[in-house]
């Protein structure tokens, strides 16, 4: 059974301790500018929203690639970065339209979420279940509805 | 079903594996004129630098890829296409048949005409040839000249610093980058580059060349200085290799003239990549635009066509990303803006950022960064999906620095709408 990142924005309330958990898991250090997932702040509206890859199928990073240096993992489904493959030529970052491949100027490399190899720290880390690893057909509906909702023209205005 | 690609680059190579997967038990045949396995010239400023060996540009780093896939790879050049009889013609082996052919041959540097650009020690960067010479001249302390800080230039730039080598830039446009960003930017670069100890001439052309004491050169230029130079390469731009189809029928301008389904005029033959003429995102218009996420696009899209699966291309973004020592820069489609559309400007020159944001209503058609790697590819999100931003164009342009937000506002359920509480 494939599990993906299951993000409820209305429940974060911005502690940031996913950026924590994954900075320390990637990195070894504890610094949320090091973590692959980030909170967005809304502050008009109270809001935050956490946003990381949704290792989607069209997979734009891993076809834009030209070493192959970003590989699926058939075990979790995640695309990841193979560090000793990568040259750094960034193609990736401005390839992926989520915005979620980073250059990491220090390892000369990018990075992006691995889904921890199918143990995801932000989700461990999350404290009001704003993100979950879950079966990944309970993803997502919910959120097109609501996501049909607001692009509705009365609330467009 | 046989088709045949003639081109070994990503173009070639995604359209070869999309092929298997989507008409499984087809012939596949891959004609390429380079010696080595197919490989990215995209890697080559960092085999230049000792990051990789050569087998760290292959685009594929199995060597038993392609037969696994049983696409069949030759090595040769295609001379002359005989669409009447749905035949190729090569330098070395038989004519070969097929059912449905794909043009993926690239483009190749063009030379300036400049007397004296055939004398020895003048290199392009293109091949992994190119690579090795340039590996072998380009020593600690020797003095050499880059013409032209177009893209390719500027990518080979940092590599030949970080060799150490005495570096002077010569560009004719009058910032870096010019056909990537704009004055701002561009200038931005150049104070970066003459701060790390580059030379950067801009406004100057390359007159004449000539032969100088022992093996070096002399690179005259327009102010009339001179300057010696151990080696000089030349990127001063790339042209389609649609030579070869001369007399064939096929129609082509800059690159092979293409449907928005790549196929050319004449039936079963298609083209991808640089040296294919496709659809622009952002202007409608036929171009070449000679950049590996197009040529990845291109590649996959013609091969579904050419498995008889109807795939429209939407057109390609053009983009690109470049790292000159350090400062890394990006843009997008309408990076200049559009005439009466409004702009989001951020510009700080003592610490070497900017963004700027073009739009078209409340629609971002255009961006360019200097000195960010965060997110940066949510431009591209926010300029494909045409999202409508609203309101977001009056935060962005008060704060250009909140794509992500622009981004997720617009596309994600948060706030008191969302409902799912």
């Amino acid at each position: 059974m494939l599990r993906s990142l299951q993000i409820e924005p209305e429940k974060c309330t911005g502690c940031l301790q996913c950026e924590m958990a994954c900075s320390y898991q990637a990195e070894g250090v504890f610094n949320p500018s090091k973590s692959r997932i980030k909170i967005f702040t809304f502050h008009d509206e109270g809001r935050f929203v956490p946003y990381t890859c949704t290792q989607c199928t069209e997979a734009w990073c891993l076809h834009a690639c030209p070493v192959e240096a970003i590989v699926i993992n058939e075990a979790t489904g995640a695309k990841e970065v193979i560090d000793d493959i990568c040259v750094g030529c960034k193609v990736c970052t401005i390839a992926c339209p989520f915005g979620t491949v980073n250059y990491n100027q220090e390892t000369a490399v990018v990075q992006k979420c691995d889904l921890c190899g199918g143990d995801p720290e932000c989700a461990k880390a999350c404290p009001t279940q704003a993100i979950t690893y879950v079966d990944s057909d309970h993803t997502g509906l919910e959120r097109m509805r609501a996501h049909a909702a607001q692009n509705l023209p009365q609330d467009n205005a | 079903m046989k088709h045949v690609i003639v081109g070994a680059g990503p173009s070639g190579v995604i359209a070869a594996e999309t092929l298997r997967k989507v008409d499984p038990t087809s012939s596949i045949i891959m004609i390429g004129d380079e010696p080595e396995p197919p490989y990215s010239r995209m890697a080559l400023p960092y085999y230049l630098i000792d990051k990789i060996n050569e087998e760290g540009t292959y685009l594929r780093k199995s060597s038993s890829h392609f037969g696994s896939k049983d696409i069949d790879v030759i090595r040769d050049r295609v001379t002359t296409i005989d669409p009447k009889n749905k035949s190729l013609n090569l330098e070395q082996h038989d004519a070969i048949n097929y059912d449905k052919l794909l043009i993926a041959t690239g483009s190749h540097p063009i030379t300036p005409p400049i007397e004296g650009m055939d004398l020895p020690g003048i290199h392009s960067c293109w091949t992994l040839e190119d690579g090795r010479n340039i590996v072998n001249k380009a020593r600690p302390g020797s003095n050499v000249v880059l013409m032209g800080a177009g893209f390719i230039g500027c990518i080979i730039l940092e590599s030949l610093a970080l060799r150490k080598v005495n570096l002077t830039v010569i560009e004719m446009g009058d910032r870096m980058v010019p056909r990537m960003m704009d004055q701002t930017a561009g200038n931005m670069i150049k104070s970066w580059c003459q701060e790390k100890g580059v030379s950067v001439h801009t406004s100057t052309r390359v007159d004449a060349i000539e032969k100088g004491s022992g093996e070096s050169l002399k690179v005259k230029l327009d102010n009339g200085e001179v300057l010696d130079a151990d080696l000089v390469i030349s990127a001063t731009g790339v042209a389609a290799n649609i030579q070869f189809l001369d007399g064939s029928g096929l129609e082509t301008d800059e690159g092979v003239l293409v449907n928005d389904r790549l196929q050319s005029n004449i039936t079963d033959i298609y083209a991808a990549g640089d040296v294919c003429q496709g659809k622009d995102f952002s202007t409608g218009e036929y171009s070449v635009q000679a950049i590996q996420p197009t040529a990845a696009d291109h590649g996959r899209i013609a091969a579904m066509n050419m498995a008889g699966k109807d795939t429209v291309h939407q057109g390609c973004v053009n983009m690109n990303v470049l790292d000159t020592m350090g400062l890394i820069s990006s843009s997008y489609g309408l990076w200049m803006g559009i005439d009466g559309g409004e702009s989001a400007k951020l510009c700080d020159n003592d610490r070497y950022r900017y963004l700027s944001l073009s739009f078209e209503d409340d629609v971002m058609v255009g961006a360019q960064a200097v000195g960010l790697t965060q997110h940066v590819g949510v431009l591209r999100g926010l300029i494909q999906s045409k999202l409508n931003l609203g309101k977001w164009k009056d935060h962005l342009i008060k704060d250009p620095t909140r794509i992500m937000e622009a981004y997720l506002a617009n596309t994600q359920a948060i706030g008191h709408n969302a409902g799912v509480m």
